[in-house]
């Protein structure tokens, strides 16, 4: 998939969290929600534009997230 | 107030004294009165509730009374004087209809001297009546004719020569039903049923005395403000106000109870029929979500069934830009399975899946469901809820537990402020906001909060609206923080209720986040576009009003952050206590009429039926046990993904049971590309859709009037759905329901499916999912319909939700912060274009467009501001060209100061308009449901359709000719 859709989408989902207190629980939520209702595919992609590509444009705790606790 | 509609309670108070016939008119409404009352009438002892009329405890003592202008719909109104009775001790003759019973009273209905007068007033009646029984639409079926016999009127002393109405002009603008006023006698059910059931007041009785006549507006009813719902009709005592399809084929000879096929209230109707024609359809007075009232929809619009345009052979085809080939059910279903396996050969299993629809049964989505899981082996399975209420089901299971609304209708009876956010009742879900106006009628207070100024704002009569909060679209997480920060900054927080039934730190957390200074409503102010001060005074009118009720529609969750709103208004409702008993709750307004249903029945790619995560060990372990096959437990694509990725050529083979996508879903242009790059497109449906002229396999469906099933509402009430006439789709002699297709396919792909009726799917169902567990055909025959959860603790269902603590526990509180959509004005987009629907039509409109209704709303209209208008020189009736970032399209320009300036506003129901030519992929974070709400857009004057409908067109008509349709007949706006 286009990897800038992923991208927002992930970072949409950091925006629901930012205002948590704890942000390592903000952390756990984020992977728990992309481990949920992402497709194997899908956190496949991200976690490699992370782990491989330096992550560009994802919002920190996002990457954090992603590179921490994404089920791939 | 009229119990018998909203409350099943007397009913069984009155049911346990007498035999209570549920299809019997017993004249005058149930009291609601605990006390009880006995009296004597023509010598037999009755007891009933205290404000019952004479007219109703003589019919409950199985002594008809004479009556013409009663019937229990209505209040009583005492104009026929049939219904004369005499009382011991007191003078007269009074009418049974306006006289309660008294403690103790002897009432007379049968004297020498009653039935005089009744025969005096039949006389008169009859004396300006045409005697054409014999040919008449009603004969057989007339309270005039039958009250002509029983007061045994035998000849009419006046003549008929005088001055009379048998010439008035017949009215018979309304393509459904005719008003002859030659046949009215003015008892003023239709005036009443107008205001009473339906809430327009678009009749009235006109003139005086013999110059009295029913009037709809000035010029007819078509012209009037009449919405064509059917009341008016549905309370005609005689002939006067009659279907003109009764006319047309005399009264139908047989009846069956089924459920209307459109919105998410669900309407219980009577199929009419005479064999296997349907003659009319007549709301179910016993339907425990229409008391007997429907809508212009489920009443009249259903000629679409039989209509020419239905693909009733199922047709293959190698490429798009093929003709079909006719084939037998044999040769299609072979054609789709082989190429199934050849994708799945090539591709894999994940290049592959499902979608289904709202239109679906229960039953229809359970097997495609599982066909895709445990056939197709992947989870690739999605529903429409994508699109519309998927923010519903995340949000709500997070708060309270349970992904569905809390209340039955009937609730808002009990309300005491009604606050509807995001949702057009009276268009969306017609029937359902003429009960809520009637609350509001009896004084229950409005907070609307919406971009536009909707009917029940500026245009109901008798409906004030206490606060329209007029936001800007996209700003509705910021309204639900500025509501809460007034609820806790106030002191209006129901801390028993939060302390004893919630999470308290999640409250103490999401309690201090809007308590911040910034979610303040002055802060928001700029944001929103709404005085500070009308929020304030919302929220305090809400907290403090008493029972808060809150309905919420596709305003609330088609938006970037709608799951964040959805989990906003549950926040909001927890805490002012307005959770768990009547007269409150959490009111998802479901578009369609099985949404409830699709969602419960685990057409998501991540759960399966019963909310269970394909992730969790326990729920995988029982489907696999069921189902024999192994199953998958990572979540599936979701429809936005599924296309994104058939784009890019990695999804080749969809499986697509009566939705359109093409039409309804976002950037129509990425949708129909995504289409085109598919390798195997297999739709099922009633007609050759937009999404069918970019399919391989087309399976043709059954209407909702050719299958057995149940849809479920949006208060969770599961109700029966009736085949009443063979299938259309029957080329080898025999027409199959929709899950016997899927079935065949399933067979087809080497997995069986041994289903006899659609009453063993349910029964799979309710074995596999807790909440199902007591559901069955048969007690949905016992009961009429079952409200979910249905199993041994409750086994006749569950009205209100959440009575001693919430499904998840304790409710939780969560922090919603405002985040403003990335779709923003600039100076190249500086229009917000927003979308919605209108009461005639439905959804894509291909139910809704081969009938009538087209009368009402022929094509689709862009309302905006007079103030923008102005700017651009454009005059109303002018073409618009509307551009966005993801494309363009061309509309006809109402100009309406409904909308905000800045705001304009259309509708998607025909496919040319391309109103999803200009919607974006922007979607919701949690659940990717579309952004309809919101797109940054100009507009200029054009005198050209836009490229797109130019394509549009030359495509359209070369698909059609590839179906060998008529393009004349099967003309497509």
């Amino acid at each position: 998939m286009d990897i800038q859709r992923l991208v927002s989408m992930a970072n949409q989902i950091g925006d629901f969290y930012e205002s948590y207190p704890d942000q390592s629980q903000a952390q756990h939520g984020i992977a728990e929600h992309i481990n949920r209702f992402w497709a194997l595919v899908m956190r496949q992609q991200i976690a490699h534009y992370v782990a491989e590509q330096g992550g560009t444009g994802l919002h920190e705790q996002v990457q954090k997230a992603i590179s921490a606790h994404l089920k791939i | 107030m009229d119990d018998i509609k909203y409350s099943n309670t007397h009913h069984q108070h009155e049911h346990s004294r007498t035999n209570y016939d549920d299809q019997l008119d017993y004249g005058t409404p149930a009291s609601q009165s605990d006390v009880q009352v006995t009296l004597t009438i023509d010598d037999r002892e009755i007891t009933v509730p205290e404000g019952t009329s004479i007219m109703r405890a003589s019919i409950l003592a199985g002594i008809n009374v004479p009556k013409l202008c009663a019937t229990d719909s209505l209040e009583p109104f005492g104009s026929c004087r049939l219904c004369v009775v005499e009382i011991e001790g007191r003078r007269g003759y009074p009418a049974s209809c306006t006289t309660p019973v008294a403690e103790g009273l002897k009432v007379s209905t049968q004297t020498p001297k009653l039935a005089d007068i009744r025969r005096g007033t039949m006389e008169l009646y009859i004396s300006d009546h045409p005697l054409d029984c014999l040919t008449c639409a009603t004969n057989g079926d007339c309270e005039l004719q039958d009250m002509a016999g029983a007061v045994g009127l035998r000849e009419v002393r006046y003549g008929y020569e005088g001055e009379n109405h048998l010439k008035a002009e017949k009215d018979e603008s309304n393509p459904y039903f005719t008003f002859d006023p030659s046949k009215c006698i003015v008892c003023s059910r239709c005036v009443r049923a107008c205001e009473e059931t339906q809430g327009t007041y678009a009749l009235t009785i006109s003139g005086r005395g013999f110059e009295s006549k029913v009037a709809a507006g000035i010029n007819n009813f078509l012209d009037s403000e009449c919405v064509s719902c059917g009341a008016c009709v549905q309370a005609c005592p005689t002939a006067t106000l009659i279907e003109k399809t009764v006319i047309d084929h005399g009264v139908p000879e047989h009846s069956v109870t089924t459920t209307c096929a459109y919105c998410g209230v669900g309407c219980s109707f009577n199929a009419e029929m005479k064999g296997e024609e349907v003659i009319r359809m007549v709301p179910n007075k016993n339907g425990s979500a229409n008391h007997g009232h429907s809508c212009v929809k489920g009443r009249f619009a259903w000629g679409y069934a039989t209509h020419q345009d239905r693909i009733t052979t199922p047709m293959i085809r190698k490429s798009i830009h093929d003709e079909w080939r006719i084939v037998s059910w044999d040769e299609a279903i072979n054609y789709a399975a082989s190429e199934i396996k050849r994708i799945e050969a090539k591709y894999g299993k994940d290049a592959m899946g499902g979608i289904t629809s709202s239109r679906c049964t229960n039953e229809e989505v359970y097997v495609t469901q599982k066909l895709v899981r445990a056939v197709f082996g992947t989870n690739n399975v999605d529903t429409c809820a994508r699109v519309c209420h998927s923010p519903t089901g995340y949000g709500l299971k997070k708060t309270i537990g349970e992904s569905a609304g809390t209340q039955t209708f009937d609730s808002v009876m009990k309300a005491d402020v009604i606050m509807i956010i995001g949702a057009n009742p009276t268009v969306g879900h017609p029937v359902f906001a003429s009960q809520m106006k009637r609350r509001l009628r009896e004084g229950a207070k409005l907070i609307i909060a919406d971009p536009r100024a909707i009917d029940l704002v500026d245009n109901s009569p008798h409906i004030v609206t206490d606060y329209h909060l007029n936001l800007r679209p996209g700003t509705n997480v910021a309204l639900i923080s500025a509501l809460a920060h007034v609820v806790v900054t106030e002191g209006l927080v129901k801390e028993d209720f939060v302390k004893e039934r919630c999470e308290w730190d999640s409250f103490v957390l999401w309690r201090d986040f809007v308590a911040k200074p910034e979610n303040s409503p002055e802060a928001l102010a700029d944001e929103l576009g709404v005085d500070p001060v009308l929020i304030r005074d919302a929220a305090r009118l809400f907290a403090t009003g008493g029972n808060g009720a809150i309905y919420y529609g596709l305003g609330v969750t088609e938006h970037s952050q709608g799951s964040t709103m959805v989990m906003g208004i549950a926040n909001l409702a927890m805490a002012t206590g307005n959770v768990g008993r009547e007269g409150v709750g959490i009111n998802p307004l479901r578009g369609q009429n099985n949404v409830q249903g699709s969602c419960d029945m685990g057409s998501m790619p991540h759960e399966y039926p019963g909310y269970r995560h394909v992730s969790d060990p326990a729920a995988k372990a029982l489907f696999e046990a069921a189902w024999g096959r192994p199953l998958s437990d990572e979540p599936g694509l979701r429809i936005p993904n599924m296309l994104d990725l058939a784009g890019e050529g990695r999804f080749k083979a969809l499986y697509c049971v009566g939705e359109d996508i093409a039409q309804s879903d976002p950037n129509t242009q990425h949708v129909t590309h995504a289409l085109e790059s598919m390798e195997c497109v297999i739709v099922q449906d009633l007609f050759l859709n937009e999404t069918a002229m970019f399919a391989h396999v087309f399976f043709p469906g059954a209407s909702f009037l050719e299958k057995c099933g149940t849809f479920t509402n949006a208060e969770r009430r599961i109700s029966p759905v009736r085949r009443v006439m063979t299938p259309k789709n029957n080329v080898d002699g025999q027409g199959y329901e929709d899950w016997e297709i899927t079935a065949m396919l399933s067979k087809a792909l080497g997995y069986e499916m041994n289903y006899r009726h659609a009453s063993e799917i349910m029964d799979e169902i309710a074995a596999l999912t807790p909440t199902f567990k007591g559901v069955s055909f048969n007690k949905l025959d016992e009961l009429g319909s079952i409200q979910w959860p249905c199993n041994d603790e409750c086994p006749t269902g569950t009205p209100t939700m959440h009575i001693d603590g919430f499904v998840r526990g304790k409710g939780k509180f969560f922090i919603t912060q405002y985040v403003p959509t990335t779709e923003k004005v600039n100076a190249k987009y500086p229009l917000i274009l927003t979308t919605g629907r209108i009461l005639s039509q439905y959804n894509v409109g291909a139910q809704t467009r081969r009938t009538k209704n087209v009368e009402w709303h022929h094509e689709d209209v862009v309302e905006i501001h007079p103030h923008d208008a102005q700017e651009r020189g454009v005059k109303d009736g002018d073409w618009i060209g509307i551009v966005s970032r993801a494309g363009e399209t061309v509309l006809r320009a109402t100009l309406t100061e409904r909308v905000q300036p800045g705001v304009i506003y259309t509708t998607f129901h025909h496919p040319a308009s391309g109103a999803n030519v200009i919607t974006t992929e922007n979607s919701d974070w949690a659940t990717n449901c579309p952004e309809f709400k919101v797109t940054a857009v100009q507009v200029t004057r054009v005198n050209q359709l836009s490229d797109w409908q130019l394509h549009y067109k030359t495509f359209s008509e070369a698909q059609l000719a590839f179906a060998g349709r008529d393009l004349e007949a099967a003309k497509i706006d």
